[in-house]
């Protein structure tokens, strides 16, 4: 195949790590693990992970019903966060609430990538018509106000995880898309996929096996930058009463303290440092992934 | 004379915003057409209205004819400036918007000064002193800023100024208990508006910061450097000319975003404006409000950036060729 | 002052190094030229060899904060040595006694500034008293740009690159300076537009009087504008000459390589040539004489001791081999396999990569 020369043609495919070059994944590994901050928001997102993952296992009570007096502060025993206003448990409503969030993260930032890089391959590859309506559509989507939009869309066609995750992604694949675009234009005439299509390699050929690996690294930053705004844009709708009623989540939890700002300020407290702290990791996650695949970029500093 | 060419530049940019506007038209409408239940209920709201009442809207918006004649007939409501009754506030919804506009326009403006003035503030900072503490310290800010949500800050803000300290009030605007001096407002402005600044301040300080820093590395500056100009002249002549486009790019765009962040903070504080309203329409089923919403906001937003394009091309000759 | 300097500018032992995480790594090594009044004075090499740091350091121009001069001085007749000047007093001499112009005209002019307040902004740094109007007018009619007053109210993106250039050169001869550093001036034009400009540089000599260090990569440009030459490798001067010498009669493997790269009437015909290997990373220069991983004359001596400077007439040689009967022939019997090339180039790979504006 090409492999050997897709590093002549493209010299960042290699700093890219993405390529398929055998230590590729240890020189990825030696730039990340030099952002110390990215390092520890690893280990942070693997540790909330394994939280999400064990909850019912984890958590002393259930969240979503009263096991003890209402509104007890924090510290209280037995109750590490305290109570709500109904007698819940907090630390378990916490923890409860970081499956929602890490599974709309997850979900939508897959989809939104997927839509993202097939819309951008397109534009990018076939260029002309193809591109110019591509990326008008892009714009427009870019233009919307995505919360009030989807804030709208799930009140209108009711609420429920399925449907948030959906509406949400449908919003979300711009970014990717113009990225992934941006790539395909600087690579669609390069020698070796000269040389493929010449030899007859099909499209769709060139299209996933010799371009696409060669624009993934910022796809992979976008992707963790999603992953961070769709948890806040959760976190709204739910802040807003259009989460899933069936489950916990830090937005709805918030939505409930709000009323209770004057009496249980930890209601308030704990469910918005989950919402921070999540975010601000995939955010910082986003920054280490954009220096361990772009050194170029860090290393003019 | 050197802007000649703006007015034409403008009016191009207007004619290009009229497909996002028709799209955002279209989205509106699809969203009627494909809401579970009748179009007549969605233009209505979910509110017992009489038959009557019902015939004629579905007369008026021509639902018991073919798809594209229904959508020229909402065009045409629309171009009337007939958005439809809000049954739960028992008003003209085109009234009510407008109504509520100004408070909104007063915190997201103000938003927007604030977070123009502390992120230029604190990106020219950071690149002054880029890689040391204030860097480091501005950067971290940025970060935080792109990761609470506005309305948990806003909360927090509440929970610490109002609850906790006393200084500022809970929530609410002026008006609401009949107070119009616009001094005494203030008061009830800082904590929403501080609140809804914040992502902005992040966004004004990450794009001043990196755009400061790439025109001071620029050959120009060094070409300029070579003929003895002094250092502060370079600032003032070159530098922060040529840095300022991008930075006054990203506010314009960010304007929409502005808005809609403004709803969240709205519902927080209880500020009487478009956003409040939305949370009060979402809740209540009054659909007629949502979609006017959407569509009035999604219009703000392509304003907004038809603005900034105009005024970066006052600051750009470069512009004049495309 | 000091009175063994010989001309207008005398650099002596000139030392670059950048900082990086693993240490200085040094750029420019003891590097010396000196440039008399009215000399054009070439100073020629592959990119990466040190040539636009050298006029960096000479400008207090580097590129980024993290170079500086590590040791050497730059006597400018009649104010002494400039590594010891303040920022403040060498703002002094940058436009009056020393000017500069750059590779790429399209990005040394400000986008968003008409050229006349660019060429106008000039003349007020040097406190020009008079009509600034008319003097940049005289200025850029002195460049070959005629109609000023229309051109004075452009902007750069409405200018060719030749006109670019121009303003460019006019701009640095606003505050009237004894030295013109030009680095790579026509490399990014037209060919045409190349020509010309060489040419309106060598009339400013001859009219104001100009001394100019012309930096290039080009022994083309070397061969029609300039009096003497320095050849640069890795960091080092390894020749320098006049230059009807050194087209003559070339002493060192690395000029005759670049000169059998160089288009010349003679040669047309001919394949053209490129020196194997490259410049070497600079954090890993070869032992004794540097360029010896890529000269096919190369001996045990080469590779262990640095070579001193041989004296030829005015200038020298700084090669082991520099008298060897088959220097003139090196590179043929290289290409033909009588003698060995080492191709023991390092491979400039890194993280922390140093490049050259």
């Amino acid at each position: 195949m090409s492999t050997p020369t897709l590093h002549d043609a493209t010299p960042n495919a290699e700093a890219a790590g993405l390529a398929t070059q055998e230590n590729a994944l240890g020189e990825f590994w030696y730039r990340f693990s030099r952002n110390r901050a990215a390092v520890v928001c690893l280990f942070v997102v693997i540790v909330v992970i394994a939280a999400a993952l064990l909850a019912p296992l984890i958590s002393p009570y259930d969240p979503m019903s009263g096991v003890g007096a209402a509104q007890q502060p924090p510290g209280s025993p037995g109750h590490l966060l305290g109570t709500d206003h109904l007698g819940r448990d907090m630390f378990s409503q916490v923890i409860h609430g970081a499956r929602v969030s890490l599974m709309v993260g997850f979900v939508v930032a897959a989809f939104a990538t997927v839509l993202g890089v097939l819309i951008g391959a397109l534009a990018g590859y076939y260029g002309g018509w193809v591109d110019n309506v591509l990326m008008r559509v892009t714009e427009f989507f870019q233009t919307l106000p995505r919360l009030v939009l989807a804030l709208i869309i799930v009140a209108l066609f009711g609420s429920g995880l399925t449907k948030l995750i959906l509406v949400v992604a449908i919003l979300s694949w711009p970014q990717t898309a113009r990225v992934v675009r941006t790539g395909f234009r600087t690579l669609r005439s390069a020698a070796f996929v000269d040389a493929a299509r010449v030899s007859g390699v099909p499209s769709w050929r060139i299209i996933a096996t010799e371009i696409l690996p060669n624009v993934l690294a910022p796809v992979v930053v976008v992707a963790s930058l999603d992953v961070a705004s769709a948890i806040l844009t959760e976190a709204s709708l739910s802040f807003f009463g259009l989460g899933d009623p069936n489950v916990v989540s830090w937005g709805g939890m918030l939505q409930q303290a709000q009323q209770y700002l004057r009496s249980a300020w930890w209601m308030a407290v704990f469910p918005g440092i989950a919402i921070a702290v999540l975010v601000l990791t995939f955010n910082v996650l986003g920054d280490g992934l954009n220096d361990a695949l772009n050194p170029r970029l860090k290393d003019k500093d | 004379m050197r802007h000649s060419w703006i007015p034409l530049f403008a009016l191009k940019r207007l004619l290009f915003a009229i497909p996002l506007v028709l799209g955002v038209v279209i989205i509106n409408f699809l969203l009627i057409q494909l809401a579970p239940g009748d179009p007549a209920t969605v233009l209505v709201g979910d509110f017992p209205v009489p038959e009557e009442y019902l015939d004629r809207i579905r007369a008026e918006y021509g639902l018991d004819k073919s798809i594209p004649e229904q959508l020229i007939a909402y065009l045409g409501q629309l171009f009337q400036g007939n958005l439809g009754v809000s049954f739960s506030k028992r008003q003209d919804v085109l009234t009510l918007l407008l109504e509520r506009m100004p408070a909104t326009l007063k915190l997201t403006l103000s938003a927007m000064v604030l977070a123009t003035i502390v992120g230029v503030l604190l990106g020219v900072v950071a690149a002054k002193y880029r890689g040391r503490a204030p860097d480091t310290a501005s950067q971290v800010t940025t970060l935080l800023g792109f990761s609470v949500p506005e309305f948990w800050l806003g909360q927090i803000l509440i929970l610490l100024f109002a609850v906790t300290l006393g200084w500022l009030p809970l929530g609410g605007d002026a008006p609401v208990r009949g107070d119009g001096d616009v001094l005494f407002n203030l008061d009830y402005l800082v904590l929403p508006a501080v609140a809804l600044s914040f992502r902005y301040v992040a966004l004004i300080a990450r794009m001043t910061r990196s755009s400061l820093l790439e025109v001071s590395s620029a050959d120009f500056v060094a070409a300029t450097r070579s003929r003895g100009v002094s250092e502060s002249l370079i600032l003032r002549r070159h530098t922060l000319k040529n840095a300022a486009p991008p930075v006054i790019t990203v506010i314009g765009y960010n304007f929409g975003f502005i808005l809609a962040g403004s709803v969240m903070v709205e519902t927080v504080f209880g500020w009487p404006g478009i956003g409040r309203l939305l949370y009060e329409s979402i809740t209540s089923r009054d659909y007629p409000v949502m979609t006017a919403i959407l569509l009035i906001i999604s219009v703000t937003v392509v304003l907004a950036n038809v603005l900034t394009d105009i005024v970066h091309a006052l600051l750009d000759p470069r512009l004049e060729r495309k | 002052m000091d009175t063994s300097a010989t001309g207008l500018l005398d650099v002596r032992d000139l030392s670059v190094a950048v900082r990086s995480r693993r240490g200085p790594i040094g750029l420019v090594d003891r590097v010396s030229l000196s440039i008399g009044r009215g000399e054009i004075v070439g100073l020629v090499g592959e990119s990466g060899c040190g040539k636009s740091m050298t006029a960096a350091a000479i400008g207090r121009l580097f590129p980024t904060t993290a170079a500086r001069i590590t040791g050497g001085e730059v006597m400018l007749e009649g104010t002494g040595d400039l590594t010891n000047l303040s920022d403040r007093q060498f703002r002094k001499i940058r436009g009056a006694r020393i000017g500069m112009i750059f590779q790429d005209p399209s990005t040394y002019l400000d986008p968003l500034m008409t050229i006349g307040r660019q060429v106008g902004e000039a003349l007020q740094a040097h406190g020009y008293e008079g009509s600034r109007e008319d003097r940049v007018a005289e200025l850029l009619a002195m460049m070959g740009l005629p109609d000023a007053a229309q051109l004075s109210t452009r902007y750069p993106h409405e200018l060719s690159g030749g006109q670019r250039q121009r303003v460019l050169i006019a701009a640095a001869l606003a505050g009237e300076p004894d030295l013109l550093i030009a680095d790579e001036p026509s490399t990014a034009l037209d060919v045409t537009v190349q020509a010309e400009i060489l040419v309106l540089l060598r009339e400013l000599r001859d009219d104001l009087g100009l001394s100019i260090l012309m930096i290039t990569h080009d022994l083309g440009v070397v061969a029609q504008m300039c009096d003497r030459v320095y050849v640069m490798y890795a960091g080092r001067v390894v020749e320098e000459r006049d230059v009807y010498e050194i087209f003559k009669d070339p002493r060192h493997p690395y000029t005759l390589g670049l000169l059998a790269g160089t288009l010349s009437p003679e040669v047309r015909d001919q394949e053209l040539f490129a020196i194997p290997g490259r410049v070497p990373d600079p954090r890993a220069m070869p032992e004794g004489c540097r360029f010896h991983p890529r000269c096919p004359l190369a001996v045990q001596e080469c590779r262990e001791k640095e070579p001193p400077k041989q004296p030829l007439g005015e200038g020298f040689s700084a090669c082991w081999k520099y008298d060897d009967p088959r220097l003139p022939r090196a590179w043929q019997l290289a290409e033909e396999h009588v003698l060995p090339v080492g191709f023991e180039g390092i491979p400039a790979t890194s993280d922390d990569e140093v490049s050259e504006p």
